[in-house]
Parts: structure tokens; C-alpha cells; sequence
């Protein structure tokens, strides 16, 4: 009896060592999958249609470097399509605050590409929710491996990051495949700041240092709306939203962002010049 | 009769893994200098089975004291250059010296906790691992296991360089610069005065692709003061140990050609996903880990040069 228990502790703990070492890497968030939580808490249980012929998620299978993951969602609705995109919601499922991003689309402004960058803290799926003009939400979903190596979803150069805080930059890129007197533009906006996640530890007085990040951007051309932003801390540091919109043959092109304490940056350019 | 090899074999284990925690083997080690002892760490990626050694680390034996400059990935590693250090004197361990935050060359810290052991670091040190420290845990875990990580603590410097600092081995002076942002933003070096030896951290990277964690334009500003650091050889962060300052010339190759390609992207309003597929493209033969760094170099060397 005694012989037959310790052969099967060895059995055991030889079994466990075998699972442990098999489905180690990745299993902790492999194992739950917080998607349906997530479309509780951000979109109140409202049904999600497939949204693979609405919108497109383009990201790195891996993501290089963990504070800065390129990602860019593309629509995908054809021309003769009578629905419009209203709003599209990036959600970064295993993330420390899933919701990346809400993109409130201008009526007028024809946005069809808006990339951006953000953290990406682990194995992941990533969510592009698209609210459309008849009401119902269209999902689709990619999947981001986290980066390997030092890489870190914190700021490169604390103290630069804090320099920058609330420079704006403007830039409109040539589209060459677009002639001149085409009306199609493609813009972006880049904002300083350390988009701090407000998750770590201090060391040596264990409180949590308070998250300090770029929570609201607006864009107009005059004051057409264009695009707007929600953000969160999976935001990387210094934003940046580049993005392509039909131009009403505005003058101006215009940006407010607010942060969480509650600064509010704005400035204005000349629509067809780049600029700081 | 199969009852007690049983039982025997569960002791056998028990003890084998109580003694491989008393007394680890030694980290080999190579006098590649009087009293100046280094390790050459494996060029690759942390995992379980190398057990995070892929750092270059080692000691420094004054008259009266040692140095310890960076710990490994792992605490196993840590107990490993403990032993070595043993092996070779036993004078008290008075300064262990972090480089630079990144757990290959800080997870092993534990191992060196002691009352009379000094944790000495850069001034962001401390905060580079309240900010990265607990991602760096998680994000190992998956590749080196729980065995190992579960026993790393991060252990933050007490004494902190400002600018530069002199140690003093006991007719040994070591010379710690702390940088401004380069391959990160808590870099340290150490230079030993009698044999003219540089420990350059990972701002000196030999067939490794240079890693940039930090600032691409701060590490190029760099290159030259430390170029005129008057030491004969550098041990680098990773890569063989060699003669200074010729060492620095594939490393500065490189990062001129990713900062070249990356402002021209830039210029031309490519975005940032060209970058990470073809910025210096033209180094990809010249270095071992090139998939591994390049395409997260590109990308934070363009988010950086994008404010200029």
C-alpha cells in the first residue's frame, strides 16, 4: 500500500513536471479567455456580427518591441455600401486595460485607415469593434504574440518623454497614387507625452505611481469634425494617429488633446503645410 | 524491495536538488587581465536551458575587496559567478555593480544579497526596475520557467552614480561613468585603472546586434567619449572581449546605417512598419540575432528620430 502511494507521488509529480514543462509557455493566458467579459464591460453585452467584410486589423504577428506595436485598421466596406462607420473600438484583450482606443469617425470626413501604436503586454488577441450607421457592432480580431528579449511596454527615455510633454506636430503626406487635384489626404498627428500606465510599483515607497496618459484627442479641418480619440493607457508614449480623409477644402487643420490631469493642448496649422 | 528504491530514489532527488542550491558549479571564468575575471555569455535569447547566461559578467579582486560587475540572467547563473568569485579569492564581495537593468544582466542579484555587499547602480536604475521589473518577471517566465524565475528578486542599487564615482579595491580604483540615455536610459560603465580595462556594459555590443532600448541619437552621440576612454581592451556587454577603441567599429557601422535608413524613411513619409522591414537591411549578414532585434530597433529608432 505504502509502495503503491509513493509510486504514485513519483507518477505525480513526474506527470506534472512533463505538463508543466509541455504547455508552459503561453498556458496562463491561453487558458481564460477574457473576450466575453470585455464585451460585457465595454460594449454592454450587445450582439458582435461578424466583421471581416467591415473592417481590417493589420498588426506584426510579434510584436517587436512591446512599447510600441504598430497597428492600422482599414475599412473595408465597399463604396456602394449606404452604411457608414461610426465609431471603431481597439481592444487589446490581455492588456492591463484592454480598451486601447474608441475612434469616433467625422460624417463628412471619409476616414478609411487609421493607424496608431500601442503596448502590448502578453500573448494576445486584439479586438477592432466597428459601430456602423445601422446600429449593430461587427467585430474582427487579430493575434500579437508579445515581444521576447528586454523590451518593455514602459517609456525608453523617461526624462525626454517628459520634455516633449504637449508638443504637437502636424504632418500631410504626398499621395502619389492620387493626382493633384485629387481631394483624398493622408495626415498625422503626433502629441508628446509619456502616456504613463500608472501600473508599477515604486520600490521603495510601494505605492502605485499614478497613471498619467492622453485620454481625449479631436481633430477638425475648420470645424468639420474629422477624426476624435478615446485613449488609454495602451496607448503608446507620445500618440500618434495617422489617418486618411477627404479634405473639404479647409483652410485650417485643428487639434485639442487632454490628459488625465487635465491639461489641454491644442494647436492649428495650415491645412496643406506640415508643421510643429 | 521496490518500496525502498523507491523511497531511496525520492531521497536521491530531494538531496541532489538541496545540494545544487548549497553549492552550485562555477561559472568558468577567464583572467583575461591581472585579477580581472569575465565570463563570455551564449549569443542568443534567455531561455530555460541556458539559464539566462547570455550576458558577459564578472569580478574585478582588489587588495581588499571584489567587485562584482553585473549578475546574470538568473539567480542560478548568480550562484554559479558566486562560486567562481570563491574559487578565486576570499576576499569580501564589497560592490555589486548592475550595468544596466536588463535581467540578463540583473536577474542573477539575489545571489549577492549580503550585509557587507554594496548594490551600486545608475540613478535611473532604481527606476528602471520599479517601470519594467515586474513585466520583465512575467515576460520571462514563459521562455525560462518557474523553477528559475520564481527565485529572482529585484534588487535595487543603494549606491547611485550621478555623474561618475571612484570605488576603491584596496589599491584598485574603479572608475564608474553613469551615460546619458544610449542603449538605455540607466547605462553604466567601469574602468579599472591599473590594467586599463573597460567594462562597457551594453553600450558595447560584438556580434550581437546592438540593442536599442534607449535612445539611437543619445548611444551615436556617445560613441566618440567613449571612444576616448584611455583602456586598452573592453569587455563588452556581449561579445568577445577585445582591443579599444577598435571594438566599437562594427557597432557604430551599424547604428549609423539604422539612424541613415530610418531618417530617410522618415523623410520620404514612409511608415513606421517600412522601417521595421527594411532599416538596415544591409547588416543583416553581419550579425548573429539580427531577426531577433532589428525590426524592434527600426521601429523604436523611428519613433524617436520621428521628433526631430
Amino acid at each position: 500500500m505504502l509502495r503503491h502511494r509513493i509510486r504514485l507521488l513519483c507518477f505525480a509529480s513526474l506527470a506534472s513536471v512533463a505538463l508543466a514543462a509541455s504547455v508552459a509557455p503561453a498556458a496562463a493566458a491561453d487558458a481564460y479567455d477574457p473576450w466575453p467579459g470585455l464585451v460585457q464591460d465595454i460594449f454592454n453585452n450587445r450582439p458582435m456580427n461578424d466583421g471581416s467584410d467591415v473592417i481590417g486589423i493589420e498588426m506584426p504577428a510579434r510584436a517587436e518591441d512591446a512599447a510600441i506595436v504598430p497597428v492600422t485598421l482599414r475599412t473595408k466596406l465597399s463604396p456602394g455600401d449606404n452604411r457608414r462607420i461610426k465609431t471603431i473600438t481597439l481592444v487589446i484583450d490581455q492588456n492591463p486595460a484592454p480598451m486601447a482606443a474608441k475612434f469616433t469617425l467625422g460624417p463628412d470626413a471619409n476616414v478609411t485607415e487609421i493607424s496608431t501604436r500601442v503596448r502590448v503586454n502578453n500573448y494576445t488577441d486584439v479586438h477592432a469593434v466597428a459601430e456602423l450607421s445601422d446600429g449593430k457592432l461587427y467585430v474582427t480580431k487579430v493575434y500579437v504574440k508579445a515581444s521576447g528579449g528586454c523590451s518593455a511596454p514602459a517609456v525608453k527615455d523617461a526624462e525626454e518623454a517628459k520634455n516633449r510633454l504637449g508638443q504637437m506636430r502636424y504632418r500631410q503626406f504626398a499621395r502619389p497614387e492620387q493626382g493633384p487635384a485629387s481631394n483624398i489626404r493622408e495626415a498625422q498627428i503626433m502629441i508628446g507625452h509619456p502616456n504613463n500606465s500608472g501600473l508599477q510599483m515604486d520600490q521603495v515607497t510601494h505605492l502605485y505611481i499614478p497613471a498619467f496618459f492622453i485620454n481625449e484627442v479631436q481633430l477638425w479641418q475648420d470645424d468639420s469634425p474629422v477624426l476624435a480619440m478615446e485613449g488609454g493607457i495602451s496607448i503608446s508614449e507620445d500618440p500618434n494617429i495617422r489617418f486618411t480623409y477627404v479634405s473639404n477644402g479647409a483652410k485650417h487643420f485643428r487639434a485639442e488633446a487632454k490628459d488625465t490631469d487635465g491639461h489641454v493642448f491644442q494647436h492649428e496649422w495650415n491645412a496643406d503645410a506640415s508643421g510643429t | 524491495m521496490a518500496h525502498g528504491i523507491s523511497v531511496i530514489a525520492l531521497l536521491l532527488m530531494l538531496g541532489a536538488s538541496t545540494i545544487a542550491r548549497a553549492q552550485e558549479p562555477e561559472l568558468p571564468v577567464s583572467e583575461v587581465a591581472p585579477g580581472i575575471f569575465v565570463h563570455i555569455g551564449v549569443t542568443a535569447l534567455m531561455t530555460r536551458e541556458n539559464e539566462g547566461a547570455i550576458a558577459n559578467v564578472g569580478f574585478i579582486v582588489g587588495d581588499s575587496a571584489v567587485a562584482v560587475i553585473d549578475t546574470g540572467g538568473s539567480v542560478r547563473e548568480g550562484r554559479q559567478l558566486l562560486a567562481a568569485v570563491r574559487k578565486h579569492t576570499d576576499k569580501p564581495i564589497r560592490y555589486v555593480i548592475n550595468t544596466h537593468a536588463h535581467p540578463d544582466h540583473s536577474f542573477g542579484n539575489a545571489a549577492f544579497v549580503d550585509p557587507g555587499a554594496s548594490f551600486v547602480g545608475h540613478k535611473n536604475l532604481p527606476r528602471a526596475l520599479t517601470m519594467r521589473g515586474q513585466f520583465y518577471l512575467d515576460g520571462f517566465r514563459r521562455t525560462m520557467g518557474d523553477a528559475l524565475i520564481d527565485e529572482v528578486r529585484l534588487v535595487s542599487p543603494t549606491v547611485l552614480v550621478e555623474d561618475t564615482l571612484k570605488l576603491d579595491l584596496g589599491g584598485r580604483s574603479l572608475t564608474l561613468k553613469a551615460w546619458p540615455p544610449a542603449h538605455s536610459d540607466n547605462d553604466l560603465t567601469v574602468f579599472d585603472e591599473r590594467t586599463k580595462t573597460l567594462f562597457a556594459g551594453d553600450l558595447v555590443f560584438l556580434t550581437h546586434i546592438p540593442v536599442v532600448d534607449g535612445s539611437l541619437k543619445g548611444w551615436l552621440d556617445a560613441l566618440d567619449e567613449l571612444a576616448a576612454i584611455p583602456a586598452e581592451r573592453v569587455v563588452p556587454g556581449h561579445g568577445a572581449v577585445s582591443k579599444w577603441p577598435a571594438a566599437l567599429a562594427d557597432e557604430r557601422r551599424y547604428l549609423n546605417a539604422l539612424a541613415a535608413d530610418v531618417r530617410a524613411l522618415i523623410a520620404s513619409g514612409k511608415p513606421i512598419t517600412v522601417a521595421a522591414e527594411t532599416a538596415a537591411a544591409s547588416e543583416r549578414s553581419r550579425w548573429q540575432l539580427f531577426d531577433d532585434y532589428n525590426a524592434r530597433n527600426a521601429t523604436a529608432a523611428f519613433s524617436e528620430m520621428e521628433w526631430e
